[in-house]
């Protein structure tokens, strides 16, 4: 495994899209910057809708309106951030294919792909259920509605930890990378 | 002046805590995925009021409640970037402040914070009469567009840091 991945990065850095992205010099920090602000969009909406269900957040707004306006964004941001990853990696391709660090940003990333969109649409499948969820008096005395509101606390403190744990592998793959 | 304040930057750098962050192996990069972090929550939740007040999001939310929704965000958020910030740069600090792209980063950080001031404090004096309405004057839009500028160039500088201190890894 390691040897074709050895093989294969060493194809990858012999292509001229490779050898162009290694010899400009501002194509990697540019690409870098593109990747950090778009991870900016992506980690910030994310956390603002967990920080929501944590009540930390517009607490006034209900949950399916604040869920509407930050999560769809994520998508195509995830976009650019595939295509810049990927730019990365051709530049540079043995810094993150022979590296355990990068394989845990992406199992981690899969991770806050599949939270996120549960997230995403089990407060859009149903927005009557969370809309209610303003009048607290209400809402506090509803079984099924308690075992919700924990559940979606759980779910988003899980997506805090792991859009940190990916920032914190991103950032650590500079620092594990093969000689 | 300037000499107090070499030795202040000295006096920092010589410090026991300079020198476990410069010496240990873990530590600087520990710091430094705090740092990025935190100011990707200082960018991207600025970035929901610098759409905001350029008509292009959140329309439907009153300028003014928005912002004291998303500031608390904000300045937890900076007050980390700055501390992380700060222990990054006592790690070396004569060698970050020979740096361009160091330099020029405080100073559009600084620069943003300008922008931010004018705007609460003279262009959003009449915040009240337009704040609900979905495509804010000119001069909030100005105040937004030149916040995302800022902050892009800020963050650019920051990566280009990596790549102009050599003895640090990129």
């Amino acid at each position: 495994m390691d040897a074709a991945l050895s093989e294969f990065s060493k194809w990858l850095a012999a292509t001229s899209l490779s050898h162009t992205i290694q010899t400009v010099g501002w194509i990697i920090p540019a690409l870098q910057t593109i990747h950090i602000l778009s991870v900016a969009v992506v980690f910030s909406s994310a956390v603002l809708v967990d920080f929501r269900i944590w009540r930390l957040f517009e607490r006034d707004v209900p949950l399916p309106q604040v869920t509407r306006r930050f999560l769809p964004t994520i998508w195509p941001v995830l976009l650019i951030l595939l295509l810049t990853g990927s730019l990365l990696i051709i530049g540079e391709p043995r810094r993150s294919l022979l590296n355990a660090t990068f394989y845990l940003k992406m199992a981690l990333l899969v991770v806050a792909i599949l939270l996120t969109a549960a997230l995403q649409a089990s407060i859009a499948s149903s927005p009557a259920f969370w809309e209610k969820d303003q009048s607290r008096r209400t809402a506090g005395k509803v079984p099924a509605k308690i075992l919700a509101k924990i559940l979606a606390k759980i779910l988003a403190t899980a997506s805090i930890l792991v859009w940190c744990g990916i920032l914190f592998a991103g950032r650590w793959i500079a620092y594990t990378q093969a000689g | 002046m300037m000499s107090q304040f070499q030795d202040l930057i000295a006096y920092f750098e010589d410090s026991g805590l300079a020198e476990s962050i410069r010496e240990n192996d873990v530590l600087f990069p520990l710091i430094e995925s705090v740092h990025v972090v935190a100011i990707c929550l200082v960018v991207g939740s600025i970035l929901v009021l610098d759409l905001r007040l350029l008509g292009l999001a959140s329309i439907h939310r009153p300028v003014s409640r928005l912002t004291a929704a998303i500031l608390p965000v904000t300045w937890g958020a900076f007050a980390v970037a700055a501390t992380s910030g700060f222990l990054l740069f006592i790690s070396n600090a004569a060698k970050y402040l020979a740096n361009g792209y160091f330099v020029a980063k405080i100073i559009l950080i600084c620069a943003a914070g300008v922008n931010m001031i004018i705007f609460h404090g003279i262009s959003a004096k009449d915040l009240p009469q337009w704040e609900k309405e979905p495509s804010p004057p000119l001069r909030a839009r100005l105040a937004g567009a030149l916040s995302i500028l800022l902050w892009i160039a800020v963050v650019a500088c920051g990566r280009w840091i990596g790549f102009t201190m050599q003895e640090l890894s990129q």
